[in-house]
């Protein structure tokens, strides 16, 4: 059943279509909407970011950030129980034995497996769904690397991170993002990562929303498709010495006697066990959280997005840090329903489409940063009240995609965006001729585990890489800057690791103490409670089938 | 917001009412199963949730993926969550693109019929006969092209009656294309060097141990390359290339 834009929405178009001459030529003499100052942004973000919300943030009661105030839906993880009572496995009884546990199957764990194994280590990775199901499979837009020195640098690169990020990012962690980056990108052309280029070779690029220079590359609109089944493939190639057990999620990780890292209890999905994998040192992968819908905002992540990696490193005792920022992508489809929180890639803005209110008057640049440009979204719906209402009764913005064609010759929404173009043609909306309809949408975890460049956490044995670790990004994580992350940090956690087997790991008992621990202090603590964490999957099924599977048991959401 | 319209579906042959607004996926949720097999991205990209469905009285096999299609009135469906498949294990570095090396990792390739039911059978509208076609004729540059949006779902794979797995041979083909027929970005290369020579490390660390009063100058002074700009632009400021 299609459902194209309703009449009262094709009337609103016409207000786009009447301005969109005169915003192309404007475009064209290179006249762009102004830019915020620094100090505008940070009144906006303060206004109108959810972040900023009361409310929004809850001081996290035990554990090793205690005092910490971060999003409720995340502290209610972390002031959970294990799924597991740690009295009730043995510990004895090992299924699977490895020198490198990754936990996670995305572009992080995948690259961390690769690069591990070249070190000559044995791996296992362990992943929830499907192997490549993950967050790196949904990233459309791109991946950043200053690759054209004669208009870019890793200098310009690290500016543009850190004001994106609001000047708390880490610095060793950004300078380590910007100066991988090359090496990485031609890491992928190697693999056979077939990125969009021009005839001679030149990696075609784009602006991101806060970028000085165009630095974006990409494979048409599905950049962390093509990056994720590369390495997939990759990693199948190495069946000898990299193993992967799908629909097994880790559960809790495992220390031994000297307090280093040693394995995971890992989950079976469909026969419902719990078994131990032992492992000499343990990369942590997991992705974010975009399934925990934040402030019930709509997510453009993955069904296993559930912020797992979070609550098994804060309880074996590793910090949490940049969790009191949640990023919100602007373009987030809000019309039809059905694809409602779907992506809609950043580059069409980098491409030149303006977002208009619902008179089709331009009220932002079209690339600000992300926190910046949601904030003005809401910001003219909310506050200017010029938003255009959905037949949903919700609010969108105009994203005016038609303007590509006009700037870069008719078939070039097709050719550059074949993704989007389809998805939204199966519902009888042709985004060549009209405009998307969109509003911020729950997109990443800006902040996570606490790690150092070399990816080490706080506990011997255990790495973090990838959006579950928190730093590189500081308060917002720039367009492109993503799939850079799980490439880079997925990379050398997987070196780190191998070289921590080979040189430093200490084999010793088995011990789930700290969980344990957990348990006594969330009691002392006064924290009753019948939360389970990790969440595994979010809970969609109907509730009134609930009411009526009475003899059925849930664990947290999972039956 | 009006009530909802309530339509039969049969999932896996079994009659269940769901509203009509609802995706396949979305409506497996409203009919109470608790999705572990078949559900990924719910954002159409991720391959795995495959559905096959037919409507009575038609003989027609209809496909789609459950997160991108709509439900309607009686479709009979069942989720291909999993289709047992061969993967070759091959030496990237050590092969060449040409049609030996895909015979010789896939040599069921030369049993396609070109009867065209993968095509069929896709549900991201992918010409998969086409590319198999090229396939067969060695043209590893036309298998890449076409096979591109390939989601690898594997419902090609599981109506296909030469036994072949087309997405696993086109992930082949355009690694072989990326790796060795793309032209290289010399750029890319040149770019990697410098940074080994270390060329960056001076600005970089300055920037590292900079306050963020000077940050934020440095910043906002930055020269912007303009969105219009053509790829040989390129900035006044030279210093920090």
């Amino acid at each position: 059943m299609k459902m194209p834009y309703t009449r009262e929405l094709k009337e609103l178009i016409k207000k786009v279509e009447a301005t969109r001459p005169t915003r192309v030529e404007k475009k064209k003499k290179g006249e762009e909407f102004r830019l915020l100052s620094l100090k505008e942004r940070q009144e906006r973000l303060e206004k109108y970011h959810p972040d900023f919300k009361a409310g929004s943030k809850r001081e996290i009661r035990i554990g090793p950030s205690k005092g910490y105030a971060i999003s409720p839906e995340i502290v209610d993880l972390l002031e959970a129980r294990s799924r597991l009572n740690p009295d009730l496995i043995d510990l004895s009884k090992i299924a699977y034995e490895t020198d490198v546990l990754v936990i996670g199957g995305g572009g992080a764990g995948t690259a961390a497996a690769l690069m591990a194994q070249e070190q000559g280590v044995r791996v296992t990775i362990a992943t929830k769904l499907r192997h490549g199901d993950a967050n790196t499979m949904m990233a459309e837009g791109g991946i950043q690397a200053a690759s054209k020195g004669e208009k870019d640098s890793p200098y310009f690169h690290y500016l543009d991170v850190l004001g994106g990020g609001h000047f708390k990012n880490v610095p060793e962690l950004a300078y380590t993002l910007v100066t991988e980056a090359p090496k990485v990108h031609a890491w992928l052309e190697n693999l056979g990562c077939m990125f969009t280029k021009f005839p001679d070779g030149r990696l075609k690029a784009l602006h991101g929303g806060g970028t000085c220079r165009k630095r974006m590359h990409y494979a048409a609109d599905i950049t962390g498709a093509e990056i994720m089944r590369t390495l997939r493939d990759e990693a199948r190639n190495r069946v000898q010495d990299i193993k992967v057990l799908e629909f097994s999620p880790a559960v809790e990780l495992i220390l031994n006697e000297h307090g280093h890292c040693a394995g995971a209890v890992l989950y079976n999905l469909e026969t419902e066990e719990y078994f131990v994998v032992k492992a000499k040192a343990v990369v942590m992968a997991t992705g974010g959280s975009g399934r925990l819908h934040i402030q019930e905002f709509m997510t453009t992540n993955h069904y296993g997005a559930t912020g797992d990696g979070l609550v098994m490193g804060y309880r074996a005792g590793v910090k949490v840090c940049f969790l009191h920022t949640v990023q919100y992508h602007p373009t987030g489809v809000a019309f039809p329903e059905q694809a409602e929180g779907i992506l809609i890639t950043e580059k069409f803005r980098g491409a030149g489409a303006n977002v208009l209110n619902i008179e089709g008057e331009q009220f932002v640049n079209e690339r600000e940063p992300r926190d910046v440009e949601s904030s003005c979204f809401i910001r003219e719906c909310v506050e200017v009240d010029k938003g255009i209402p959905t037949p949903a009764g919700k609010m969108g913005i105009w994203l005016d995609s038609p303007m590509i064609d006009m700037l870069m010759g008719e078939g070039a929404v097709r050719r550059e965006f074949p993704g989007k173009y389809i998805l939204l043609k199966r519902f009888g909306i042709d985004i060549s001729k009209e405009p998307m309809l969109v509003y911020p949408t729950l997109h990443y975890q800006n902040g996570g585990l606490e790690y150092n460049n070399r990816c080490e956490t706080s506990i011997p044995g255990l790495f973090s890489s990838g959006e579950v670790s928190g730093g590189v990004h500081g308060e917002n994580r720039l367009m492109g800057n993503s799939l850079l992350d799980v490439c880079v940090f997925g990379r050398i956690g997987g070196v780190s690791a191998a070289l921590y087997v080979k040189e430093k790991a200490k084999d010793g008992r088995l011990t789930l103490d700290h969980v344990r621990k957990y348990h006594k202090e969330l009691e002392e603590s006064g924290i009753v409670t019948d939360r389970v964490a990790p969440m595994l999957l979010p809970d969609y099924s109907n509730p009134k089938v609930r009411e009526r599977q009475l003899t059925a048991h849930y664990i947290g959401t999972i039956r | 917001m009006k009530e909802k319209e309530l339509v039969p579906i049969f999932i896996m042959g079994k009659r269940y009412e769901v509203p009509s607004s609802l995706t396949i996926q979305k409506a497996l949720e409203y009919a109470g199963y608790q999705l572990v097999r078949g559900c990924g991205c719910r954002g159409g990209i991720c391959g795995a949730c495959g559905t096959v469905y037919r409507f009575p009285g038609s003989y027609k096999i209809e496909v789609g993926l459950a997160c991108q299609t709509m439900v309607q009135p009686n479709m009979y469906l069942t989720q291909i969550p999993f289709f047992p498949a061969t993967k070759t294990v091959y030496e990237i570095e050590k092969i060449k693109p040409t049609i030996e090396t895909l015979v010789k990792a896939y040599p069921e390739l030369l049993r396609c019929l070109q009867c065209n039911t993968c095509t069929k059978s896709c549900p991201m509208d992918i010409e998969v006969m086409d590319y198999m076609a090229a396939a067969m004729r060695g043209d590893v540059t036309r298998l890449a092209e076409l096979s591109f949006d390939c989601v690898m779902c594997g419902l090609c794979t599981s109506r296909c009656p030469a036994e072949i797995c087309q997405y696993n041979i086109a992930i082949l083909g355009r690694r072989l294309y990326a790796k060795y027929i793309a032209p290289k970005a010399e750029h890319l290369a040149a770019m990697v060097k410098v940074v080994e020579t270390g060329k960056y490390e001076p600005m970089l660390k300055d920037l590292m141990n900079t306050d963020e009063e000077t940050l934020k100058k440095l910043y906002t002074a930055r020269e912007i390359e303009p969105e219009q700009a053509d790829e040989y632009w390129t900035p006044k400021d030279k210093t920090y290339l």
